[in-house]
C-alpha cells in the first residue's frame, strides 16, 4: 500500500528553474491539490442546480446549503484529525446524540445561557472521546473495535436516559435557539463557528510540530516512535479533539432544531467518515488536511439539496450519493498512480 | 497455560447459557431455542464470509444494504408475479455481481476495503430504495415463508431450517478456513499481503473470491430475513454491519488481520444471540442490551491484551527477584 507523505496542500511552493518544467509542475500540483478537484467538483454541481433552478441560490438557499453543512464540516474536521493519525472514530455519531441530548435536558424549562450550553456540549464530548482515545492509544488495540463498542455503549447510555422523551423547541431558552437561526450580516452564526474551527485546526496541524506529529504517526507509527513523538499522547488528544467537537456540535444540533430525540446524528458516523475519505484524507493516514475533508462534507450535503432542489426521487439519494463517493476515491487513486509512474519515468531518464 | 480468546469466548457463552438453564424459566423451551438462535440467523450467515474477510484483513461494510437490495428485490419481483424458484437466483446473481463491484474496487483500483465499502453501503441501499420505495410487500404465502419462520423446525430438534443452513455453511467456512491452502492464503495474506503475493498467492482473485461471496450470501440474508418477518423493506436490516462485524470481532478474529478462527466468530455470534435473549426474557431494557454489547466489544480486545501485559509484567517481577 503507498501511503504518500508528502502533504498535498494549496499554495504549497513548485518552484523549478525552468519555465516549462515549472509549468509542468504546476499542473501536477493542480492535480494533486486534492482539494482543488473537490472544489471544482463542488463548483460544478452548484453551477448545474442553479442554471436547472436558479431559486437555488437565492438568500435562503445559500443559507440553507450552509446551515445544512456546518455540523458535517465540524464532525468531519474531528473526525479528519483522528484518521489523519491512522486511526478511526466511530462513535461521532452517538457522541452527537448524547450531547444534544444532555444540553436539552440541561437547559429545558431554564434560563441558561449560549455559553453554558456550548461548554456542557463540549464537555460531554471531551468525556466520550477521552475513553475512546484512552483505550487506542494506552490499551493499544484496534481503533475500529474500541470504538464501534464505544458507539454501542454511548447510544446506550443516551436511550437508556431518554427513554424514548423528547426535547422540544418551546422548552429551549430563546438565546440558545437564536444561534441556531440567528445570522450576522446575512450569514448564519452555525457556518461560521464552523469555519473557525476549521480554520484553528488547519492552522494548528500546519504549522505547529504537534500537528506534523500527527501525520508523521499516520504515515509511519514506526518511524514516528523513532523520532521520538509521544504517540500515545498525540493520538489520546486527536480522540479527545474529535469527542468535544463531535460534543460541541451535539450543543449546535440542539441550537438549530431545537427539537431532540435519543437518536438523533444516528448512523452518522459512516456519513462522516464517507465525508473525509472524499476530501481526500487517506483512510490509511498520513494524508489530507481537514480543509478537503470540510470541502468533502460541503460536497455531500450539496449533493444532498441539489437533489432535492431538482426533484430527484428522494430514493435515488443514497445511489448517487454512494456513486459519487466511490467515483471520487477511485478516479484520485488512478490520478495518483499515474502520477507516480510519470514522476518515476521523469527521474529515471 | 495462555488463555486463548476465543476459547474464553466459547466459555462464556456456555457459561451463559448454563446461567439461562438454571435461572431463567422458558429459556430452555423448544420454542424459545428455536426462537433465540433463528432470531440471529442473518446476522450468523453474513458473520461467516466476514470472518473469512477479516482474516484477510478486509472489511465488507456492505452487508446489511446488500441484505436491504435482496429483499427489495425479492419484494418486488413477487409483487411483480415471478415464481420464488426465478426470485432466489437472480437476486443471488445481484449479490454476486455487488460483490464483484467491491472487490473490483478493492483488487484493481487498489482502493482500501474500509472505503470501498462505506461507499457501496450507501450505493446498494440507495438502489434497495429505488427498487422498492418506501413501502412494504407483505404478502408472501404460507408455502415459502413456513422455511423461514422460527416455528418450523426440523422435525424432533429445536432448529429452524436458516439455523441449519447456517450449521452446514459454518463447517464449510471451517473446514476451507482451517483446513485447505486457501484457508492458508487467507492467513498469509491477512498477516503480510506482500510476502504472501511473493510466496506465490494470487492475492487479488483470492480477494475477489472473498468480497463475491460475501455479497452471494449477504444476497441471500435478504431473502431469508424476508421470509422471516414476512416483510420485504429497503430499510431491513439497517444497521446490522455492525452487528456482524462485533459479533466476529468478539469471537476473537484480529481485526488487523491474520489471526482468529471460525470456531471463535460462531461462539461471538451465538453469545450475542443468546446473551439478547436471556436479557430479553428477564426484561432487561433494550437499550441495556446495546450497552452490553459494546462493553464486551471493548472487553474482547481490551483482554488478551491485559492479560498479556499483567504476565509481561509478572515476569519482568519474577526475574527481578530471582536476580
Amino acid at each position: 500500500m503507498s501511503v504518500t507523505v508528502e502533504k498535498p496542500g494549496p499554495g504549497k511552493p513548485a518552484a523549478a528553474p525552468e519555465t516549462t518544467r515549472s509549468a509542468r509542475s504546476l499542473v501536477d500540483a493542480v492535480f494533486r491539490a486534492r482539494e482543488i478537484s473537490i472544489a471544482g467538483a463542488l463548483l460544478l454541481l452548484v453551477l448545474f442546480t442553479w442554471i436547472a433552478e436558479p431559486r437555488f441560490l437565492n438568500d435562503q438557499g445559500i443559507k440553507d446549503l450552509l446551515l445544512n453543512a456546518a455540523i458535517l464540516v465540524l464532525l468531519a474536521v474531528g473526525q479528519s484529525v483522528v484518521v489523519i493519525t491512522r486511526n478511526i472514530d466511530l462513535s461521532v455519531g452517538s457522541v452527537v446524540g448524547l450531547s444534544a441530548f444532555a444540553c436539552g435536558k440541561f437547559v429545558s424549562g431554564t434560563d441558561h445561557g449560549v455559553l453554558t450550553v456550548l461548554l456542557l456540549g463540549l464537555l460531554v464530548g471531551a468525556g466520550c472521546g477521552i475513553v475512546s482515545g484512552a483505550l487506542v492509544s494506552f490499551g493499544r488495540v484496534p481503533a475500529l473495535v474500541v470504538t464501534l463498542g464505544m458507539l454501542y455503549i454511548i447510544q446506550g447510555v443516551d436511550y437508556w436516559w431518554a427513554q424514548g422523551q423528547q426535547i422540544n423547541a418551546a422548552d429551549v431558552p430563546q438565546p440558545v435557539l437564536d444561534l441556531g437561526s440567528g445570522s450576522v450580516l446575512g450569514v448564519p452564526y452555525l457556518p461560521l463557528i464552523a469555519f473557525a474551527v476549521l480554520a484553528a485546526t488547519a492552522y494548528v496541524l500546519r504549522t505547529y510540530r504537534g500537528g506534523r506529529e500527527l501525520y508523521a504517526i499516520g504515515s509511519s507509527p514506526e518511524a514516528a516512535r523513532l523520532a521520538g513523538v509521544p504517540i500515545r499522547r498525540r493520538v489520546l488528544g486527536a480522540y479527545l479533539f474529535s469527542g468535544a467537537v463531535s460534543g460541541f456540535a451535539g450543543a449546535l444540533w440542539l441550537a438549530r432544531f431545537g427539537t431532540v430525540v435519543a437518536d438523533n446524528a444516528h448512523g452518522w458516523e459512516l456519513t462522516v467518515v464517507s465525508a473525509v475519505v472524499v476530501g481526500g484524507v487517506a483512510i490509511v493516514g498520513g494524508t489530507g488536511t481537514v480543509w478537503g475533508a470540510a470541502l468533502g462534507a460541503l460536497l455531500l450535503t450539496t449533493i444532498g439539496s441539489a437533489l432535492a432542489v431538482l426533484k430527484v426521487d428522494s430514493f435515488w439519494q443514497d445511489a448517487i450519493a454512494g456513486a459519487l463517493l466511490l467515483a471520487a476515491i477511485s478516479v484520485d487513486r488512478i490520478v495518483r498512480v499515474r502520477m507516480t509512474r510519470a514522476l518515476r519515468k521523469r527521474s529515471a531518464r | 497455560m495462555k488463555l486463548r480468546w476465543d476459547t474464553a469466548v466459547g466459555v462464556l457463552l456456555v457459561a451463559v447459557f448454563l446461567t439461562g438453564l438454571g435461572t431463567t424459566d422458558g429459556f430452555a423451551s423448544r420454542d424459545n431455542l428455536a426462537f433465540a438462535f433463528n432470531d440471529i440467523a442473518e446476522v450468523a450467515l453474513m458473520a461467516l464470509p466476514m470472518t473469512l474477510l477479516v482474516v484477510a484483513g478486509q472489511v465488507d461494510l456492505s452487508v446489511a444494504s446488500m441484505l436491504g437490495l435482496g429483499s427489495a428485490l425479492t419484494g418486488q419481483l413477487w409483487d411483480a408475479g415471478w415464481a420464488f424458484e426465478t426470485i432466489v437466483p437472480v437476486v443471488l446473481l445481484v449479490g454476486v455481481i455487488g460483490g464483484l463491484l467491491n472487490g473490483w474496487l478493492v483488487t484493481r483500483v487498489g482502493l482500501p476495503s474500509l472505503a470501498v465499502t462505506i461507499g457501496t453501503l450507501a450505493l446498494y441501499r440507495g438502489l434497495a430504495s429505488v427498487v422498492l420505495g418506501s413501502g412494504a410487500i407483505t404478502d408472501f404465502p404460507e408455502t415459502y415463508a413456513k422455511w423461514a419462520v422460527d416455528t418450523t423446525t426440523v422435525p424432533g430438534t429445536f432448529l429452524t431450517y436458516p439455523v441449519v443452513l447456517f450449521i452446514v455453511l459454518a463447517a464449510i467456512a471451517a473446514v476451507v478456513l482451517h483446513a485447505t491452502g486457501l484457508g492458508r492464503s487467507l492467513f498469509a495474506i491477512g498477516a503480510q499481503e506482500d510476502a504472501a503475493y511473493f510466496a506465490g498467492i494470487r492475492v487479488k482473485r483470492v480477494k475477489l473470491l472473498l468480497f463475491v461471496v460475501s455479497g452471494l450470501i449477504s444476497a441471500f440474508a435478504g431473502v431469508v430475513f424476508t421470509l422471516r418477518y414476512g416483510s420485504a423493506r429497503a430499510d431491513n436490516g439497517q444497521g446490522f454491519e455492525m452487528l456482524v462485524i462485533a459479533s466476529v470481532l468478539l469471537g476473537g478474529v484480529d481485526f488487523d488481520g491474520g489471526k482468529g478462527t471460525l470456531v471463535g466468530a460462531v461462539a461471538g455470534v451465538l453469545l450475542i444471540g443468546v446473551l439478547k435473549n436471556l436479557l430479553t426474557l428477564n426484561d432487561v431494557a433494550n437499550e441495556v442490551q446495546v450497552i452490553v454489547t459494546g462493553l464486551l466489544l471493548v472487553a474482547s480486545v481490551l483482554t488478551p491484551r491485559l492479560i498479556t501485559t499483567v504476565s509481561a509484567w509478572r515476569h519482568r517481577r519474577a526475574a527481578a527477584s530471582t536476580s
